[in-house]
C-alpha cells in the first residue's frame, strides 16, 4: 500500500503523486485530506486529495515543497512507498447543485480547489475559476482547471503570464464588472484567502475557504488545528477545513501557522539534502 | 508475629531524573521482591482480589513468586490480566488491590502493584513465554482502538481461535499507553512487547484506518466480520473556553503528550516533530494526566512548572505515587485557584493566566467539594505555555456514522455493564469509549467481558441480535 505510482514534476517546487490508497479512494469525496509520515521519525502533515479514483484504487497528491517533511516526500520516487498515510479526513465539502460559483485558486492551493470544480462541473454548476501564481512558472493545473471551468482566469503577481496581480484582485475587478455569483470557494495561503473575503465581503457573497492549520492527528484528538469561527473555537480536522471566511479569525489563524517558524528552520537547515528548495 | 516494613522501590533521583525521559520507578531486584512477597499473609479470604477489576489471583501469585516459581507466577497473573508489566507500573493501586490488601489498614498493604511488575519484567528478561496459537475456529472479529480495551478484546478472542483484526486509527498501536503516558512512567518498549504478544495470538492489527473515515462498521459486517468491539477510548480535549485560550504556547494536553510520546518531540530535531520548550509552564488540572504533562514540561527543561487545581490536595484525582513523585522534582501545586483569562502579548504569545482564588462549598454528586470563586481574588500567574488537562471525552465519530450506535448526550457510547452490548445489534464497545476517561484495568476488564459475551453469542448460533 501507498506506492507512488506515478509522478510529476509541476513547477521547480510543486510535485504532483499518484498514490495506491484503495481504502481512502473508495471513500474520499471533494474537500477531504489525508495525512501522511515519510520516515519513521517523520512529522505528521496533512494534505488534501486532489483527485481520485474509486476504481482503480488510486489518489492524487499535489503539494509544495515548503519544508522538510514536504521535501522529503518530493524525494520519493516511483515505487517508493509512503511510510503512513491515514484518510480521509475532514467533511466533505457542501457543493451547489447550480447556479454560478467562482473558484479562486492561489499557488498551490489550486490543487485542493481542483476536484471541487470538477464536481460541480459534472452537476451544471457554473465555475468560473481564477488561479494565480507568484510567476508563470509557478503555475499549476492549468488544463486540467481549465478542463472543469466555464470560464478561466490566469493571474501571476509578477505579470509574466495573464492578469497582473493578485488572485483577490481579478475577482474584485469581476465583481465589480457585474458578473453574477452566488457564492465564492478560495483556497490557498491564509494572507490570499484572507484578501479575498475582504473583496467578497462589502457585497455579501458567500464566500468558502478552506483552512490549513498545523494539525497532528487529523482525528480531533489534540486541539491543534483551533479555528475561530464566529467567535467559536473549531478544530479544523473534524469540523472542517471548509468554513464561511467572512466568520474566520484571521489573525489568530495566521499566527497560529507561524508558531513554529523557528523550528522549522532548524529542521530545514539541518537537511540540506532534502532535496527542492533551499 | 511483627509485620515487616514495606519494601521501598528504588527510583531515579529526582534532580538527575528530571533532565531525561527514563523510567523514575526503577523496579525490585529479586532479593526486594522475595522480601516484599514474605510479607503477604496468603489469607484464606484474600479480600486484596476484591479489589482488583480482574480478580487477578494475588495471594497464588505470591506464593509462586515466594516459592521462586516466577514462570508459574506470571502465568497465574496472566490468566485474567494480560497486560501485567503495564498494570503494574500504571494501575491506581492504592485505590484497588492495595486498598483491600489487609494490611493496608496499618498503612502498609503489600506491594502487589510491584510484584506484579517484577514477575511480567522477570518473564521478558529470562521467560521463554511459549505462544500456543488456538486452532481456528472460523469465525471474524473486528476491533476498533488498540487501547488496553482493545488489545485484551482481541487477545482473549484470538486465544478462543477467532481471527480479529484491529483497526487503529494512529500510525502505531497502544492507544494512551503509547501517545498519552509518558516513557518515563511506562517505557514505550514495555507496550510494544506487549502488543507484539497480543500479534503473536495471531492478531492483525491494521494502523492508519479511522473507523468511521477510512471504514464504516457497517463496511465491516460487509467485509465479513461477524462482531465488532469499540474500543476507541476517549479522545477529544477538554477547553475552558475562556478568553485567550488560542494564544500561541496554549496547548492541550493530549497535543502536549501526543507530541512528546508518539513523536517523541523532546529528541527534536532528531525526530522532525517540533514542540515549544516553556520556561514557565503552567498546567490547569490536577489528574494524571496533568501529572504527566506537568513532569514532561520540566524534562523539556521549564524552570518553573506548576499545576493549577481549582480544588484542594486531598481532591486531586491522580495516582498517589504520581503526585508524591512530582513533588519530589519541584512542581509547584497552586490549590484552589482557577483560570479565568489566559493573557497574550501583541504577537500572540502566552505572558500569564489570570486566576481566581477558590473555596470549597458543599459536596457535590461527585462527593467532593464544591469549589467556589472568590470574589475580587483575581491575580496573574506568569507563564509562557499553558497546558488544558481538564479531562477528555469520547470521540463522537463512530456513533455519528454507525446507523443504531446510541451514545449519551456527554460522548460515552450507550452499552451494557455486564456484556458490553451496545444498541447496535452485533457491537460492543467498552473502556473509556463507554465510561469516559478512567483507568487502564477498567478498560481491560471491559475488553474481556465483551470477549466473553462475543464468544457466547457466537459460539451459541445466536441470531437476531
Ligand atoms: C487540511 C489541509 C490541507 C492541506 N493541503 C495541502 C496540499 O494539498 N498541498 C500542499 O502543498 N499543502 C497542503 N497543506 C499544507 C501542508 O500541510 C504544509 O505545507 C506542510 O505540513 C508543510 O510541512 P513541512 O515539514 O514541509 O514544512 P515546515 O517547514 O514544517 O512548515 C512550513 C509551513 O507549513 C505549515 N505546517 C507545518 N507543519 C504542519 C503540520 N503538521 N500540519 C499542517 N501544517 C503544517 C506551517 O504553516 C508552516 O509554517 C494542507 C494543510 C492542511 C491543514
Ligand atoms: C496522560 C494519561 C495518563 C494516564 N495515566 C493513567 C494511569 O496512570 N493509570 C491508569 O490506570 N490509567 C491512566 N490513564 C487512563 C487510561 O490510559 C485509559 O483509561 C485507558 O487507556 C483507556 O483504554 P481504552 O482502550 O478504552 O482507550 P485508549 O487507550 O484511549 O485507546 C483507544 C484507541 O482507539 C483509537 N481510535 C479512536 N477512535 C478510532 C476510530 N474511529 N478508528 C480507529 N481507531 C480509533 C485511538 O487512536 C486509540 O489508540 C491515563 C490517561 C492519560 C491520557
Ligand atoms: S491488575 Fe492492577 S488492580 Fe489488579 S492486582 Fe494488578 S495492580 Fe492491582
Ligand atoms: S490481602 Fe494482602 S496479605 Fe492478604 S493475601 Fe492479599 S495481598 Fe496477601
Ligand atoms: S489535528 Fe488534532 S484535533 Fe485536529
Amino acid at each position: 500500500m501507498n506506492e507512488i505510482l506515478e509522478k510529476t514534476v509541476l513547477t521547480p517546487v510543486t510535485k504532483k503523486i499518484v498514490v495506491n490508497a484503495p481504502y481512502v479512494a473508495r471513500k474520499a469525496q471533494p474537500g477531504q485530506f489525508i495525512i501522511l509520515r515519510v520516515r519513521e521519525n517523520g512529522e505528521r502533515i496533512p494534505l488534501t486529495i486532489a483527485d481520485y479514483d474509486r476504481e482503480k484504487g488510486t489518489i492524487t497528491l499535489v503539494f509544495q515543497e515548503v519544508g522538510l517533511t514536504t521535501r522529503l516526500l518530493g524525494r520519493l520516487e516511483v515505487n517508493d512507498s509512503i511510510l503512513d498515510l491515514v484518510g480521509p479526513l475532514g467533511v466533505p465539502a457542501e457543493l451547489p447543485e447550480k447556479g454560478t460559483v467562482v473558484a479562486v485558486g492561489g499557488g498551490v492551493g489550486v490543487a485542493p480547489i481542483l476536484p471541487k470544480c470538477k464536481e460541480m462541473h459534472k452537476r451544471g454548476v457554473k465555475v468560473i475559476s481564477i488561479i494565480g501564481a507568484r510567476s508563470k512558472d509557478l503555475l499549476i493545473l492549468e488544463e486540467e482547471m481549465s478542463a472543469c471551468s466555464d470560464e478561466l482566469h490566469i493571474c501571476t503577481d509578477d505579470g509574466s503570464r495573464g492578469f497582473h496581480g493578485f488572485v483577490s484582485d481579478k475577482l474584485k475587478e469581476l465583481i465589480e464588472n457585474g458578473v453574477q455569483m452566488d457564492e465564492v470557494i478560495a483556497v490557498g495561503p491564509i494572507p490570499m484567502m484572507r484578501a479575498t473575503c475582504e473583496v467578497t465581503r462589502p457585497y455579501k457573497i458567500k464566500t468558502w475557504v478552506s483552512m490549513n492549520p498545523i494539525m497532528v492527528d487529523g482525528t480531533g484528538m489534540c486541539g491543534a488545528c483551533r479555528v475561530t469561527v464566529g467567535g467559536e473555537t473549531k478544530f479544523c480536522c473534524v469540523d472542517g477545513p471548509m468554513f464561511d471566511g467572512h466568520l474566520i479569525d484571521w489573525q489568530e489563524a495566521w499566527r497560529r501557522v507561524n508558531m513554529y517558524r523557528d523550528e522549522e528552520k532548524v529542521a530545514n537547515e539541518r537537511c540540506p539534502n532534502c532535496g527542492g528548495v533551499r | 508475629m511483627p509485620i515487616k516494613e514495606r519494601t521501598e522501590m528504588p527510583v531515579q533521583d529526582p534532580k538527575e531524573r528530571i533532565k531525561n525521559f527514563s523510567q523514575v520507578a526503577l523496579g525490585y531486584t529479586e532479593e526486594m521482591a522475595l522480601n516484599e512477597a514474605s510479607r503477604c499473609l496468603q489469607c484464606k479470604n484474600p479480600t486484596c482480589m476484591t479489589g482488583c477489576p480482574v480478580a487477578v489471583k494475588i495471594p497464588e501469585f505470591i506464593k509462586l513468586l515466594k516459592e521462586k516459581k516466577y514462570q508459574e507466577a506470571i502465568d497465574k497473573i496472566k490468566e485474567t490480566n494480560n497486560l501485567p508489566a503495564i498494570c503494574g507500573r500504571v494501575c491506581p493501586q492504592e485505590h484497588q488491590c492495595e486498598a483491600k490488601c489487609v494490611l493496608a489498614r496499618r498503612g502498609q498493604p503489600v506491594a502487589i502493584g510491584r510484584l506484579e511488575r517484577f514477575v511480567a519484567d522477570w518473564e521478558h528478561s529470562h521467560g521463554k513465554s511459549e505462544v500456543r496459537k488456538a486452532e481456528p475456529n472460523g469465525h471474524r472479529v473486528a476491533v476498533v482502538g488498540s487501547g488496553p480495551a482493545g488489545l485484551t478484546c482481541a487477545a482473549d478472542l484470538a486465544r478462543l481461535g477467532y481471527q480479529v483484526t484491529i483497526f487503529e486509527s494512529l500510525h502505531a498501536p497502544g492507544g494512551v499507553l503509547i501517545y498519552g503516558i509518558p516513557e518515563f512512567r511506562l517505557p514505550k518498549d514495555v507496550v510494544r512487547r506487549e502488543v507484539e504478544y497480543v500479534k503473536s495470538l495471531g492478531v492483525k492489527i491494521e494502523t492508519s484506518v479511522v473507523i468511521g473515515r477510512t471504514l464504516t462498521i457497517d463496511d465491516l459486517f460487509h467485509d465479513g466480520y461477524e462482531a465488532v468491539f469499540v474500543g476507541s477510548g476517549a479522545g477529544l480535549p477538554m477547553f475552558m473556553h475562556i478568553p485567550g485560550e488560542n494564544l500561541n504556547g496554549v496547548y492541550s494536553a493530549n497535543e502536549f503528550l501526543t507530541r512528546i510520546n508518539l513523536m517523541k518531540a523532546y529528541e527534536f530535531p532528531e525526530f522532525d516533530t517540533p514542540i515549544k520548550r516553556g520556561k514557565r509552564v503552567a498546567v490547569v488540572g490536577a489528574g494524571n494526566v496533568a501529572m504527566d504533562a506537568v513532569r514532561c514540561a520540566l524534562r523539556l527543561g521549564a524552570e518553573k512548572a506548576m499545576i493549577l487545581y481549582r480544588r484542594g490536595r486531598e481532591e486531586m484525582p491522580a495516582r498517589a505515587e504520581e503526585v508524591l513523585n512530582a513533588e519530589e522534582e519541584g512542581v509547584e501545586f497552586h490549590f484552589l485557584t482557577n483560570p479565568v483569562r489566559i493573557l497574550g502579548d501583541d504577537k500572540g504569545w502566552v505572558t500569564g493566566v489570570e486566576c481566581i482564588k477558590m473555596q470549597l462549598g458543599e459536596p457535590d454528586k461527585s462527593g467532593r467539594r464544591r469549589p467556589i470563586p472568590i470574589p475580587g481574588s483575581e491575580f496573574v500567574i506568569e507563564a509562557d505555555t499553558v497546558i488544558m488537562a481538564l479531562g477528555t471525552s469520547p470521540n463522537p465519530i463512530l456513533a455519528q456514522t454507525t446507523e443504531g450506535l446510541k451514545a449519551h448526550p456527554w460522548g460515552g457510547l450507550i452499552a451494557d455493564e455486564k456484556t458490553g452490548r451496545t444498541t447496535r445489534p452485533r457491537v460492543w464497545a467498552g473502556g473509556d469509549a463507554v465510561t469516559g476517561s478512567a483507568t487502564v484495568i477498567l478498560a481491560m476488564g471491559a475488553g474481556k467481558q465483551a470477549a466473553k459475551d462475543i464468544h457466547e453469542y457466537i459460539s451459541s448460533g445466536a441470531q437476531g441480535w
